[in-house]
């Protein structure tokens, strides 16, 4: 270090070292400010969705979720729950709720894609949680089984949502939805947040696979043809004993009473 | 003669002189049946009960009641390489690889619901006119017997399949059959041949579905139709109808084809059903296992009071001697049940000592005019309405919005208030009925033409009825209150006691009517009408 020593005293060294602070601080500054490379300029954009679902969080859900969803008296806690439980519950409609009943319905939904996944990436930056699906990556054509799914079905999902997924009552005024014309991803978001009254079935209570067949057998029994003649709603006999008092009865009553009217 | 009558006769003659047939049919052939389209609701029943013989042993061919365990390999893509029981697997066979098979299906299960449907309507329109009355008692109690054992043998026939839904509803006769205190497990362990499910059951019921129950019925149905037969047919009151004679149609021809051609009627609408409307479609239920279950698991409509009253009933246990007595099952679907057939059985005998009235009716009643029998059957269908209404209260729950709790809290409350109010309602109206009645008989029919008078006045011109419709409103008898005999003349107290005060009470409710016009009133208003 003996250039440091011997010129540290020369006039030049303090108007350099200065310039060359100058320089630094400059540097440093316009490195720190300066326009993203494309690394980081995908970290911003995320960012951006998560500011952008905040802005739609804060006018549409905030109420009753709270600011900063904490939950509040009327809504739950929204953190941790994911991404996956937002995309289900917005993309179907069921949030926001229409009015305070026992359970959100399904309805048109008030969000577009884009708007569901900026809320989707808001709620899912506030802790981790199931990650959301594309219906392309629910493979349930090709990894699905029907016959198992069917099995699975009825051992886990039919108490509540009837043999053929019509749904059916929970108590006080609750109800398990039709799983019929429901989105894959849905389904599998569905299965793995469980929405409202619906218990969680995690990967190790059903595998992923396990899941994909279920999925199979229920875009199954939405396409089968009715192969007895009317389906009459597929929920069990309470229709099949409407008809046969109102349709059957009546035709053979009304029938009787033709056979013995008096010919005027 | 030609020929061919010739011929007909001869053969006519080489079979009378054997059997003496020609005096027989004569006579039967030419027996009168009255005409009314409610006389021919248990035609109906009949009926059915043909085509479920026919459509029945079109299925024994397939139908394997066994409870082997196979892997399905049928057609039915769904169910592929499936574990169930033959039963089930057979049952699958029949719908998906046997011609015709699906529709013989569902045309034998439409039969059984029209079966019990029309048992139930024709047993409604016998208590509502008092065809019931001495002297056809007997027939009363075959009656209710055909129709437990019709119930009986819908769920035995709902229960074969072995899918999912009837696999429920055996569990819950099980759970009924356990409920019984004391030996309710024994006879469980008997009936299943051992724990539950076992291997056992689905043959059994099947002997008992296909063989016993059959059999039974066709010799009861013989007997009610041969008392119906020997006792003749019952009518509605008119000019000209007395308890001595039936006026209506001879049985050849006019019987025999109306009879014949409601039979190819009822056949073609229950095939009607068969081929336009799904029933049980078991192969979406899946075949059963304890495990599972699925919502909305429902028994045919039947059954559905039965179920109701087991869905409302309060969770009441107790726990005596080291015994679980499970009053929530036991009542709702023991006791209860016992109660109603029993009564309904019983129902003649307690009228005819209500009444006091021990004489032969052979011509029915208008309901309006027993006003109190009409009520009591009213009450019994509001009770049994509400019952049917919540064994269904998840379908409705969800398809008018509400919740399963209301129902079942409105259930529980108005089969206790409901069936009285309906017993003082439907009183009232018959009461009303009958002021009507008094009304058009002493007035006549209100014409609607109104008439002004030379002084201003305006009135409305009543037309007299004619007298045979005088004659119907007017020829019933109205009962007299039995008479309470606290003691004799000679100052015995009357040893019935409270049943002699039960009794008089009971036949003053009774007599409770609105006084018919007497001929005197009717001749009086005649001769001065306005």
């Amino acid at each position: 270090m003996k250039f440091i020593s011997k010129y540290r005293k020369h006039r030049f060294a303090r108007p350099l070292l200065l310039l060359f602070s100058l320089c630094a601080l400059g540097f440093t500054f316009s490195v720190a400010t300066a326009a993203p490379s494309s690394n980081s300029m995908a970290a911003d954009a995320r960012s951006t969705l998560i500011e952008e679902g905040q802005q739609i969080f804060l006018k549409g859900c905030s109420s009753c979720h709270g600011l900063n969803a904490e939950g509040a008296g009327v809504g739950p806690s929204l953190i941790g729950v994911g991404a996956a439980s937002v995309d289900f519950q917005v993309a179907t409609g069921r949030m926001p709720m229409q009015d305070m009943s026992q359970q959100a319905m399904r309805k048109a939904p008030v969000y577009d894609e884009e708007e569901v996944a900026a809320l989707a990436a808001y709620v899912a930056s506030l802790a981790p949680g199931p990650r959301a699906y594309t219906n392309e990556e629910i493979k349930w054509e090709r990894d699905g089984n029907t016959a198992e799914g069917g099995e699975l079905f009825r051992n886990n999902c039919a108490m509540c949502h009837n043999f053929a997924g019509q749904g059916g009552a929970l108590t006080q005024g609750k109800y398990a939805p039709t799983v019929m014309g429901v989105e894959p991803r849905h389904i599998y978001e569905a299965m793995i947040t469980g929405p409202q009254a619906m218990p969680v079935f995690s990967d190790k209570t059903i595998t992923p696979a396990e899941k994909l067949s279920i999925i199979k057998w229920i875009k199954s029994a939405e396409s089968e043809p009715s192969l007895g003649g009317a389906p009459l709603g597929r929920v069990g006999p309470v229709t099949e004993g409407l008809l046969v008092w109102t349709l059957g009865l009546g035709l053979l009553i009304g029938i009787a009473v033709w056979l013995t009217a008096k010919s005027r | 003669m030609t020929a061919r009558e010739r011929i007909a006769g001869n053969v006519a003659n080489y079979v009378d002189e054997r059997t003496g047939a020609a005096a027989w049919l004569k006579k039967n052939l030419n027996k009168v049946f009255p005409d009314h389209w409610s006389f021919m609701l248990g035609e109906i029943a009949l009926y059915s009960f043909i085509i479920l013989l026919l459509s029945g042993t079109f299925l024994t061919f397939w139908f394997d009641p066994s409870m082997r365990h196979v892997v399905y390999e049928g057609s039915y893509q769904p169910l592929k390489d499936v574990e169930m029981s033959a039963a089930y697997a057979s049952t699958l066979h029949i719908s998906f690889d046997v011609r015709g098979g699906l529709l013989m299906r569902q045309i034998h299960h439409w039969a059984a619901l029209i079966f019990v449907a029309a048992i139930v309507v024709h047993l409604l329109r016998v208590f509502f006119t008092g065809a019931f009355r001495k002297p056809r008692e007997f027939n009363w109690i075959l009656g209710v017997a055909l129709l437990t054992l019709a119930i009986v043998e819908g769920f035995l026939g709902y229960s074969l399949p072995d899918d999912l839904l009837s696999g429920t509803g055996i569990r819950i006769a099980h759970a009924i059959i356990q409920s019984i205190p004391v030996v309710g497990t024994y006879l469980s362990f008997f009936a299943f041949g051992g724990a539950f499910p076992g291997e056992v059951f689905i043959p059994r019921i099947y002997i008992v579905h296909v063989l016993l129950l059959p059999g039974i019925f066709l010799a009861l149905i013989t007997v009610h139709l041969m008392l119906v037969w020997y006792q003749k047919h019952t009518q509605y009151p008119g000019p000209g109808r007395t308890e001595k004679n039936v006026v209506g149609y001879p049985l050849m021809p006019v019987y025999m084809a109306k009879a014949g051609g409601f039979f190819f009627i009822v056949f073609g609408i229950t095939a009607f059903l068969g081929a336009v409307a799904s029933i049980n479609p078991l192969w979406l239920y899946g075949p059963y296992t304890p495990g599972q279950i699925s919502a909305g698991s429902q028994p045919d409509w039947y059954m559905g009071w039965l179920d109701g009253l087991v869905r409302m009933s309060p969770p009441l246990e107790t726990y005596l001697f080291g015994k679980t007595i499970s009053w929530n099952i036991l009542i709702p679907g023991l006791i209860i049940p016992g109660i109603i057939f029993t009564g309904m059985a019983l129902y003649p005998f307690i009228e005819s000592w209500i009444t006091g009235d021990k004489r032969e009716h052979h011509l029915l009643d208008r309901p309006r005019n027993v006003p109190n029998r009409t009520a009591l059957g009213a009450m019994s269908l509001t009770f049994m309405v509400i019952a049917m209404i919540n064994g269904g209260n998840d379908i409705i729950a969800t398809h008018f919005d509400l919740t399963i709790n209301q129902i079942m809290w409105f259930s529980r409350i108005g089969i206790i208030v409901l069936p009285p109010l309906a017993f003082v309602i439907t009183k009232r109206i018959c009461l009303s009925l009958q002021r009507k009645d008094r009304e058009l008989v002493l007035h006549g029919r209100e014409t609607g033409r109104l008439v002004m008078l030379p002084h201003g006045e305006f009135i409305e011109v009543h037309e007299e009825l004619s007298p045979a419709k005088k004659f119907a409103l007017t020829q019933h008898e109205q009962p007299a209150a039995i008479e309470l005999v606290k003691e004799d003349a000679r100052g015995v107290l009357n040893p019935k006691g409270i049943r002699a005060k039960i009794q008089a009470r009971l036949s003053s409710a009774n007599a409770e009517n609105i006084a018919k016009p007497t001929a005197a009133e009717v001749k009086e208003l005649e001769s001065g009408h306005h």
